[in-house]
């Protein structure tokens, strides 16, 4: 007797491979096990107004370029008569705006959907960035260097230091020294240059406040300072350390934001809106460019997806079959009839189809057995009674259509094939076992395809098939299991009840 | 009202089931290489003949739908016939003829029927009306079998056969199996035919079950099933434990039936034998089969191993567990 461990092991292999699969790519690319799953979504929208001067135009934009906390899911830009490109040098992404000629108020928009995304980080930076060198000219020189020793004093590395500069700066007395060095500047500049001063690498970001449905909204400068391994973000006003999740930095560097060439008074305002996708739309949107991507049936051809999604229910209704067979002991008319039966349900949906194909299955029976009583032969019995399944689903649809159902239509989708060979099976059947095979088979037939039916069309159990083909392996481990049992199926244990008279 | 049994109760009783025969027993023992020869009932006659084991004479193969025509001039001269789709399976397709009357042919029911309809009956045969899959076909026309008087009786019209099921040569289980009015005078239990259990060891008839209920009498002659004997028994399974020589199968069911004329006769082989003859023995087939395969050493010759049947498998005799040192003593070298 050969060994059954490989088997099982193999089994058990394809249940993890596939289980495993599944997890991997609902964590990695956040395909969500439900379909009603949705996913909160920042539409943030740019808008550049500016007037030109009636030459050629070239707006450069900052983009945001892996923003801490959200990647980008999509981004466009609207203008019209504008080229449009986005540029990438030294780590900077800039959207550029050009047009031969323009005159008078013109208006550009930049679109990008964020995605919160805790997990991503800013890149390092290649080369520990160093502090710029600054010139102070007296008296600022003698303030500065005093607000630093006071702020060096409180403190003991560049974050506290920091902290303690804020403070100072921000103070609601400003001593003498604060007060001049603030005299015409930004405290954010101020702080940027002190830091700068004192060799800490500092920088200004700018970043916008996601709020639903704002409109008009500034960029918020905020401090950066460099630890040595990484940037951390201060809030200039109020000394927090950290970036709060619901800020989106534009920029990052002391690049210009916007660089308008041929037009004046550009302004840039930022709109927002918070949009829900569904989980898997995005998933989908991400797939492309996922290490796990490929495979998702995602990148495929609308027209080859849609028949995926049918084909890839095919197992489910095979599974079914397999169970009702082995372990309940229903009989069906052949093997796999009832999954081809209930992906002709899947297309009419159940009732219409049940009718439909009792009705065309009764008078084609009908019809068989007239012909039968002609003599032909059994090739040209089986020919003509193809063609007369034609015939009645044509009748059908037609009926169908006048009397106002659409359903009448879909009688089409079954295939012909499968209807004439169960109407020459069950006949068949019915000279040579009697009308009771005939229904019991036919019965069993109609449960089980309509039990496979129930099955594949379950929401879930579209969406998991589709979006999770791995799981397939699954339901071929479940299958091969079926295949090893060997107890008494469920209909046994009543066909071998007379048994418990040889007690 | 539905009556179940629990399953725990049918493995007290060693009742085989479809699954398991299936994938332990059809599967494992029988290679799928030897099944046309039991699914092509023309290859099984010639292989049965080989082994000398009588089947019912052959008079005519209709291969070609030519042929039909033919048909009439060459069963001018027999009373009676049958006509078999060599491929067909679980009795599809046979129609036995039992006389004339003038133009027109009885069937064994009473019912005529025209040439017509039996050239019909041919060319459906041919176009694979009746075999697996629908495959084309060929029609065997054979010599229809004489029942022996002993059995006739209890048989309603049809011809009573016995169903051997041989399991590694060596015969486990047998029934016999007599057609009714409700089965149409064919022999298939699952239509209405009686299963009477008869015991490896005599011959003798046990108890008797139709759709799986017992019951005492025929439904149609009125007969007592009781004390029914089987003529020649010890042939018949010598014949049995013949066709795994010949045909190789592990498991599988050989039907016989008792001739008037040449007594035991083949009249097919089964690769996939039903589980209904648990039912009219009243017990199951695992702990026989368990029994076989625990043996170290099989017989050699069909004779031995009916010998070794016989002497292990009477009804009387208890049997659970498989041969261990003891019993390994008693097979010959």
């Amino acid at each position: 007797m050969k060994s059954r461990y490989p088997f099982y092991i193999a089994v058990a292999l394809l249940i993890i491979a596939g289980l495993g699969l599944a997890t991997l790519r609902h964590v990695e690319l956040g395909i969500p096990w439900l379909s009603g799953d949705e996913r909160p979504v920042w539409l943030v929208e740019a808008r550049i107004d500016f007037q030109a001067s009636g030459e050629p135009v070239l707006v450069s934009l900052n983009l945001p370029d892996n923003p801490p906390g959200f990647h980008v899911l999509s981004e466009q830009a609207a203008s019209p008569g504008y080229g449009f490109s986005i540029i990438e040098e030294e780590g900077d992404r800039r959207g550029e705006w050009s047009i031969r000629e323009a005159s008078g108020a013109q208006t550009l928009y930049y679109k990008a959907q964020f995605v919160p995304d805790p997990d991503v980080r800013p890149p390092q930076p290649k080369k520990p960035p160093q502090p710029e060198t600054i010139y102070w000219e007296e008296p600022q020189a003698t303030a500065a260097n005093e607000v630093l020793e006071l702020a060096a004093a409180k403190s003991s590395t560049p974050e506290s230091m920091t902290r303690e500069l804020i403070k100072l700066i921000r103070s609601t007395d400003p001593n003498q020294n604060t007060a001049l060095l603030l005299s015409g500047n930004r405290p954010v500049d101020v702080l940027s240059r002190l830091l700068n001063h004192a060799d800490i690498p500092a920088r200004i970001s700018e970043g916008i406040m996601l709020e639903d449905a704002r409109r008009r909204q500034p960029l918020r400068p905020f401090l950066q300072i460099y630890d040595g391994d990484s940037w951390l973000t201060f809030n200039p006003q109020s000394g927090e350390q950290g970036l709060p999740e619901n800020v989106l930095l534009w920029n990052r560097d002391t690049t210009s934001l916007l660089d308008v060439m041929g037009g004046n008074q550009s302004v840039v305002s930022f709109a927002m809106l918070r949009q829900t996708v569904p989980a898997l739309q995005l998933a989908r949107a991400e797939a492309i460019d996922s290490g796990l991507g490929f495979l998702s049936l995602y990148q495929l051809p609308i027209e080859e997806q849609s028949m995926f999604r049918m084909l890839l229910l095919l197992p489910l209704g095979a599974m079914v079959v397999a169970f009702m067979r082995i372990v309940i002991g229903i009989r069906t008319s052949g093997t796999f009839m009832p999954v081809l039966i209930a992906v002709a349900f899947l297309q009419t949906s159940l009732l219409p189809g049940l009718v439909t194909f009792i009705s065309v299955v009764t008078i084609g029976l009908l019809l068989r057995g007239y012909l039968s009583s002609l003599n032909l032969l059994l090739v040209s019995r089986i020919s003509t009674l193809i063609i007369l399944v034609i015939f009645m689903s044509t009748a059908i649809s037609i009926v169908g259509y006048q009397m106002g159902f659409n359903t009448g239509m879909t009688v089409t989708f079954f295939p012909m094939v499968i209807l004439a060979w169960t109407i020459e099976r069950m006949s068949i059947l019915w000279e040579e076992e009697g009308p009771h095979e005939v229904v019991v088979q036919g019965a069993g037939s109609l449960l089980v395809a309509t039990l496979a039916y129930l099955l594949m069309d379950a929401p879930l159990a579209r969406h998991l098939t589709f979006n999770f083909p791995e799981l397939h392996l699954v339901i071929l481990a479940i299958i091969l299991l079926l295949g090893q049992y060997t107890g008494y199926k469920l209909s046994e244990l009543r066909r071998f009840y007379p048994m418990k008279v040889y007690e | 009202m539905i009556r179940w049994i629990s399953p725990a109760a049918l493995n007290r009783r060693g009742m085989l089931n479809m699954n398991r025969r299936n994938v332990s027993y059809i599967a494992r023992y029988n290679e799928r290489s030897a099944y046309p020869l039991v699914d092509n009932k023309l290859k099984t006659k010639l292989i049965a003949a080989e082994y000398d084991v009588s089947t019912p004479k052959l008079r005519q193969v209709v291969s070609q739908q030519h042929e039909i025509s033919h048909f009439r001039e060459r069963v001018e001269d027999l009373a009676g016939f049958a006509i078999k789709p060599a491929k067909g399976s679980g009795g599809k397709g046979i129609m036995v003829i039992t006389g004339r009357d003038d133009d027109r042919f009885v069937k064994a029911s009473g019912a005529t029927v025209s040439l017509a309809s039996l050239e019909r009956h041919l060319s459906n045969i041919l176009a694979g009306l009746y075999s697996l899959g629908g495959a084309p076909d060929v029609a065997i026309v054979e010599d229809l079998i004489q029942c022996s008087s002993t059995l006739t009786d209890f048989s309603f019209q049809g011809v009573p056969d016995i169903r051997i099921v041989v399991f590694r040569g060596y015969p486990v289980m047998a029934m016999l199996r007599l057609a009714t009015r409700a089965s149409d005078g064919k022999a298939n239990l699952h239509q209405g035919a009686i299963g009477v259990g008869i015991d490896i060891a005599s011959g003798q008839s046990l108890n008797a079950v139709q759709f799986n209920r017992p019951v005492s009498h025929h439904p149609d002659t009125g007969l007592a099933l009781e004390h029914i004997h089987i003529q020649e028994w010890h042939t018949m399974l010598v014949m049995a434990s013949r066709c795994y020589e010949a045909t190789g199968l592990g498991y599988m069911g050989a039907d016989l039936v008792l001739d008037q004329n040449s007594g035991p006769t083949l009249l097919e082989l089964n690769a996939r034998p039903g589980l209904a003859i648990q039912m009219a023995n009243g017990k199951g087939l695992l702990p026989r089969l368990k029994y076989i395969e625990g043996l170290k050493r099989t017989h050699l010759t069909p004779e031995a191993r009916v010998e070794y049947a016989m002497s292990v498998f009477s009804h009387t005799g208890a049997l659970y567990t498989p041969p261990k040192k003891t019993s390994s003593s008693r097979v010959p070298a």
